[in-house]
């Protein structure tokens, strides 16, 4: 299986520390790689260090087969699908506008864009028209993160980064939006790169998990052997689960 | 009332001054956003230069008007007696809303719009164009409303150097000893302070909206 991503013995420092450092991994076409760890980790940096919002100081990070240094940075942004935990859609373009944010950048004709918009907005199940001309201030937490999905898919990417897409939900949208975001990975056989520090969605979303802590990733394996780790991240999860489990047979 | 006396005897004098003010507020303020504006722009980019050249138009800020017309007035192509120095007056004052307006306008931007307006692939131009300048547009305008506020009354001190406006009246009346001459240029400037913020603050009202 060919890698869409891969990071080869990559650090990023800044003036006041080392980010992250000898990361080393690859991202196989098709797959979801869930980076967990706490807040501080690193992270969102690997995610940034993908798209270039940041630049490796060292190693290389290289997407389809060619480093990103050599990429044009705007080019490999368009071809990236990325959603942030803020979402950040644009409060001043209606929710047409901002799921076609990338088409319309990459040129596409108008029809095709109109096309693009309402095939997107049935991926993530919103109504095309009821939606098109609304402001995202408008709409509830829920809707706009998957308007924020939506438009990372709208350019049809063959790879999406998403940094803590659910976060900010309540336990409830959270959770239907994963179930929506499972179903459709599904179906689209995207390759993601996602990143959380909610162990459950980890191992309900991830095809294979990686550790980070401290800038550097600890351990990185399939789910069903990360089931297994005794990372105290996962030990700790997997003792709250079995004590849940075990307190339900009791009753 | 004396006042309305004169006013209406010399009608199409205060006229001829009322559109003179005009004009002096309106192309400096005009000329001092054709520099202030991409000045705060180029700020927000190169933050490391914000100090200094908002230090600067802060100094320009704090010169008493009669001194920097008079420091103008001798001074080739800039200066001379007319309308030119009170212009160039008058665009450097203004220079200091706008330039804070527009770097206050764009730094306010929520983070994350500009985080995502990058991560989707816009370059500098496309981010400046679409997201920045239409968010910023409400806080900058406010800029634009208080340096036309400011010109207009800076303005009466024109008619020191011979650029005409109402100050015209004002001078002449203290020279005179007259209260109805001053009051004569002093309250239509007055209204045409208020009628132009009041006016701008419209405008200013409407682009907020838009921008939210």
């Amino acid at each position: 299986m060919a890698d869409t991503v891969r990071f080869d013995n990559v650090a990023c420092r800044v003036q006041n520390g080392e980010l992250v450092h000898d990361l080393s991994f690859s991202v196989n076409e098709g797959e979801t790689l869930v980076l967990l760890g706490r807040s501080g980790s690193g992270k969102t940096t690997t995610l940034k260090l993908v798209n270039r919002l940041l630049d490796a100081t060292s190693g290389q990070v290289v997407v389809e087969g060619r480093a990103v240094s050599d990429w044009d940075p705007i080019e490999l942004r368009r071809r990236i699908g990325y959603v942030i935990q803020e979402i950040g859609l644009f409060p001043h373009f209606t929710i047409r506008r901002n799921v076609s944010l990338v088409p319309s950048l990459l040129n596409w004709q108008s029809t095709r864009i109109e096309e693009r918009y309402r095939e997107v907005m049935k991926l993530v199940d919103l109504d095309p028209s009821a939606f098109a001309d609304r402001y995202p201030s408008e709409l509830s937490g829920g809707q706009r993160q998957r308007i924020g999905v939506a438009r990372a898919l709208a350019a049809n990417p063959p790879l999406l980064l998403m940094d803590e897409p659910f976060g900010a939900l309540d336990p409830i949208t959270r959770s239907d939006l994963q179930m929506q975001f499972r179903a459709l990975q599904q179906t689209l056989k995207k390759t993601v790169v996602f990143v959380t520090h909610d162990v459950s969605e980890a191992f309900l979303l991830g095809d294979r998990i990686g550790v980070m802590e401290a800038g550097s990733l600890m351990e990185l394996d399939s789910r069903k052997k990360m089931m297994n780790s005794n990372h105290p991240l996962i030990h700790s999860f997997r003792n709250s689960v079995e004590g849940f489990l075990k307190q339900n047979e009791s009753d | 009332m004396n006042l309305i006396n004169f006013l209406q005897t010399n009608f199409s004098e205060l006229l001829s001054y009322t559109f003179q003010h005009l004009f002096l507020a309106v192309v400096s303020t005009l000329i001092g956003c054709a520099i202030g504006i991409p000045t705060g722009i180029l700020l927000t980019r190169r933050p490391h230069l914000s100090k200094p050249i908002l230090g600067i138009a802060n100094v320009v800020q704090t010169i008493p008007s009669p001194a920097l017309l008079g420091v103008l007035v001798p001074l080739p192509f800039l200066g001379g007696i007319g309308p030119r120095s009170a212009i160039v007056a008058l665009s450097l004052y203004s220079l200091l809303p706008l330039i804070r307006s527009t770097y206050a306008g764009i730094n306010g931007i929520d983070r994350a719009v500009i985080e995502a307006g990058r991560g989707m692939g816009m370059n500098d131009r496309q981010l400046l164009t679409q997201v920045q300048l239409p968010l910023a547009a409400g806080v900058i305008f406010a800029g634009i409303r208080v340096a036309m506020v400011l010109s207009i009354g800076i303005a009466t001190v024109a008619a020191l150097t011979g650029a005409g406006g109402l100050g015209m009246y004002i001078f002449r009346g203290i020279s005179m000893l007259d209260n109805t001459l001053i009051l004569a240029g002093a309250i239509p400037s007055a209204i045409l302070a208020l009628l132009a913020d009041g006016v701008l603050g419209l405008i200013q009202k409407k682009l907020t909206h838009i921008s939210k």
